[in-house]
C-alpha cells in the first residue's frame, strides 16, 4: 500500500476559464488505481476530498500563470506522454473487454470495416476476428502493440484528425477515449470526426467514465468536480529504482468525467442519432448513427 | 502497415479530405514485406464489396504488382478461381509496408512509416 497524490483542476473548464492561473486540489488517499486495495478514498461529507489547497505550479506544475498552455499542450503533457511511458505496464493490465463492447463487435456482421479511435493497446481487437479494424491511437509504443492483433491493423494518428476515410465505415469504437480531452468543444470534435468516418448504416459506440460511481474505490458522484486528474502507479522494479531508492512512479492523468446525459448531449450537438445508451460499471456508454 | 489499410485512409489534413486528389495516398521509397496469415474466406469474401477497387489498383500497380481484374471479382467469382482468391489474400493481408512513406497528391505531405507503423500525426501548421 502507499500514498498517492491526487490533484484535481477547478472548474470550470480549463481553457474557457480566460487561462487564469488555476488553483488545484490536492488530497491524499489510498489505494488508488496500479495498487489495488479494498480501501475507500476518504471522502468529506460535501463529497470534495480536499485537504489543501495549493498552486499548480509549486505542486505539479502543471501550468503556470505566465505560460499557460492550450488544450492541445495540455493533453500531450497529461494524456500522450503519460500513456507512452506506461504503454507496456498499461498494457498488460487491460485484457478484459467490457461486456457492452464485447457484445458490440461480436453483432457485427463479417467483413464488416471499423475503426478503434484511440485503440491503446488494442484490447478490442481480438474480440472479433471476422471484421477488420483500423485502430489508431496517439502513442507509438502502444500502437505497436496493437498492430500485433490480426487481421486488423493499427496507425498512429490524432483522434481529431483520423486519416480514415470519410463515409467508408460499418462500425466505429471509442473507449475510454474521448474523456481524455480537455475542453467541451474537442470531446464534441471527436464525436462529429467518427461520426464523419461512419457509412449511412453505420453504428458507432462511445464509452465514457461517469462522475456517477459513488461505488466505485474513487468515490466521485454527482456534484463532484468533473475535471479531474487521476494517478497511474507504475512500479519500477528492482532494476530502475528512484533516487530515494524507492520503486514506485506516479503518473497524472487529465480525464473529465461525464455526468448523466452528457454523452447524449454531445452526439446530438453534433448531428448525431442515438440509438441507444446506457450506464455499465462507472462508465457511460452510447451508440450512435449518422 | 497492410496494403489493405491503405484502402480506407486519406490524408489527415481537414482540407485535403474532401478532395479526390487525396485518395489513395501513393506509397514512396517504401520496403514491402510477406508475413504469414490463414487464409479467411468469409472475411475476404465479405471485404471485397467495401473495397474501392479503384484506389487498390491503383497502389497494387504503384507497389509494382502484376495488373489485377478491371473490377473486383463477386464472390462466386472468386470461389472457382483459387489462385486470385490466393493472391488477393497476400495482397491485402499478408503484405506491409514495413519502411517508406504516403504522399497525399494533393498537399505533398509525406507520412512515415517506420517499423510497420505510419504515423499520421500532423505538424501543427498542418492541424
Ligand atoms: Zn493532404
Amino acid at each position: 500500500m502507499s500514498t498517492i497524490d491526487v490533484v484535481e483542476v477547478q472548474p470550470p473548464a480549463l481553457w474557457e476559464a480566460k487561462r487564469t492561473k488555476q488553483r488545484t486540489v490536492v488530497w491524499q488517499e489510498f489505494g488508488l488505481l496500479g495498487i489495488f486495495t479494498d480501501q475507500k478514498p476518504k471522502i468529506k461529507q460535501d463529497g470534495i476530498c480536499s485537504q489543501q489547497l495549493l498552486s499548480t505550479t509549486e505542486k505539479s506544475g502543471v501550468m503556470d500563470s505566465v505560460g499557460v498552455p492550450g488544450p492541445e499542450e495540455y493533453e500531450e503533457q497529461h494524456v500522450h506522454e503519460v500513456y507512452e511511458q506506461i504503454a507496456s505496464h498499461f498494457s498488460s493490465t487491460r485484457y478484459k473487454p467490457w461486456p457492452i463492447v464485447e457484445s458490440f463487435l461480436q453483432s457485427l456482421v463479417p467483413g464488416a470495416i471499423g475503426l478503434d479511435v484511440g485503440c491503446g493497446n488494442g484490447k478490442y481487437l481480438t474480440v472479433n476476428r471476422e471484421v477488420f479494424i483500423v485502430g489508431s491511437d496517439r502513442s507509438t509504443n502502444l500502437v505497436k502493440i496493437a498492430s500485433q492483433h490480426q487481421p486488423h491493423a493499427a496507425i498512429v494518428a490524432d483522434t481529431l484528425s483520423l486519416p480514415h476515410q470519410a463515409g467508408r465505415f460499418d462500425f466505429a469504437i471509442s473507449i475510454a477515449v474521448v474523456h481524455h480531452l480537455s475542453t467541451p468543444e474537442r470531446r464534441k470534435e471527436a464525436v462529429q470526426e467518427i461520426l464523419r468516418c461512419l457509412n449511412a448504416e453505420g453504428k458507432a459506440l462511445l464509452y465514457v467514465w461517469a462522475l456517477e460511481q459513488k461505488t466505485s474505490r474513487r468515490g466521485w458522484d454527482e456534484g463532484h468536480e468533473q475535471d479531474v486528474m487521476v494517478p497511474w502507479v507504475m512500479k519500477t522494479g528492482k532494476k530502475n529504482p528512484n533516487e530515494d531508492g524507492s520503486m514506485e512512479k506516479t503518473f497524472q492523468r487529465y480525464y473529465h468525467l461525464y455526468r448523466s446525459g452528457e454523452l447524449e448531449a454531445d452526439i446530438a450537438a453534433v448531428g448525431g442519432k442515438l440509438i441507444d445508451s446506457g450506464y455499465e460499471k462507472d462508465n457511460w456508454w452510447a451508440i450512435f448513427q449518422r | 502497415m497492410k496494403l489493405l489499410t491503405l484502402n480506407f485512409l486519406t490524408c489527415a489534413v481537414k482540407s485535403c479530405k474532401s478532395t479526390s486528389a487525396s485518395f489513395p495516398l501513393h506509397p514512396k521509397d517504401c520496403e514491402l514485406v510477406s508475413d504469414t496469415l490463414k487464409s479467411d474466406p468469409k472475411l475476404l469474401f465479405n471485404i471485397l464489396p467495401r473495397l474501392d477497387w479503384s484506389a487498390l489498383s491503383t497502389t497494387a500497380s504503384e507497389l509494382g504488382f502484376p495488373g489485377l481484374p478491371p473490377s473486383a471479382p463477386t464472390k462466386e467469382e472468386l470461389e472457382a478461381n483459387e489462385k486470385l482468391f490466393h493472391d488477393l489474400h497476400t495482397l491485402l493481408l499478408e503484405t506491409h509496408i514495413s519502411e517508406g512513406s504516403l504522399v497525399c497528391a494533393n498537399c505533398g505531405h509525406s507520412y512515415k512509416i517506420k517499423e510497420g507503423i505510419a504515423n499520421f500525426l500532423l505538424p501543427n501548421h498542418l492541424v
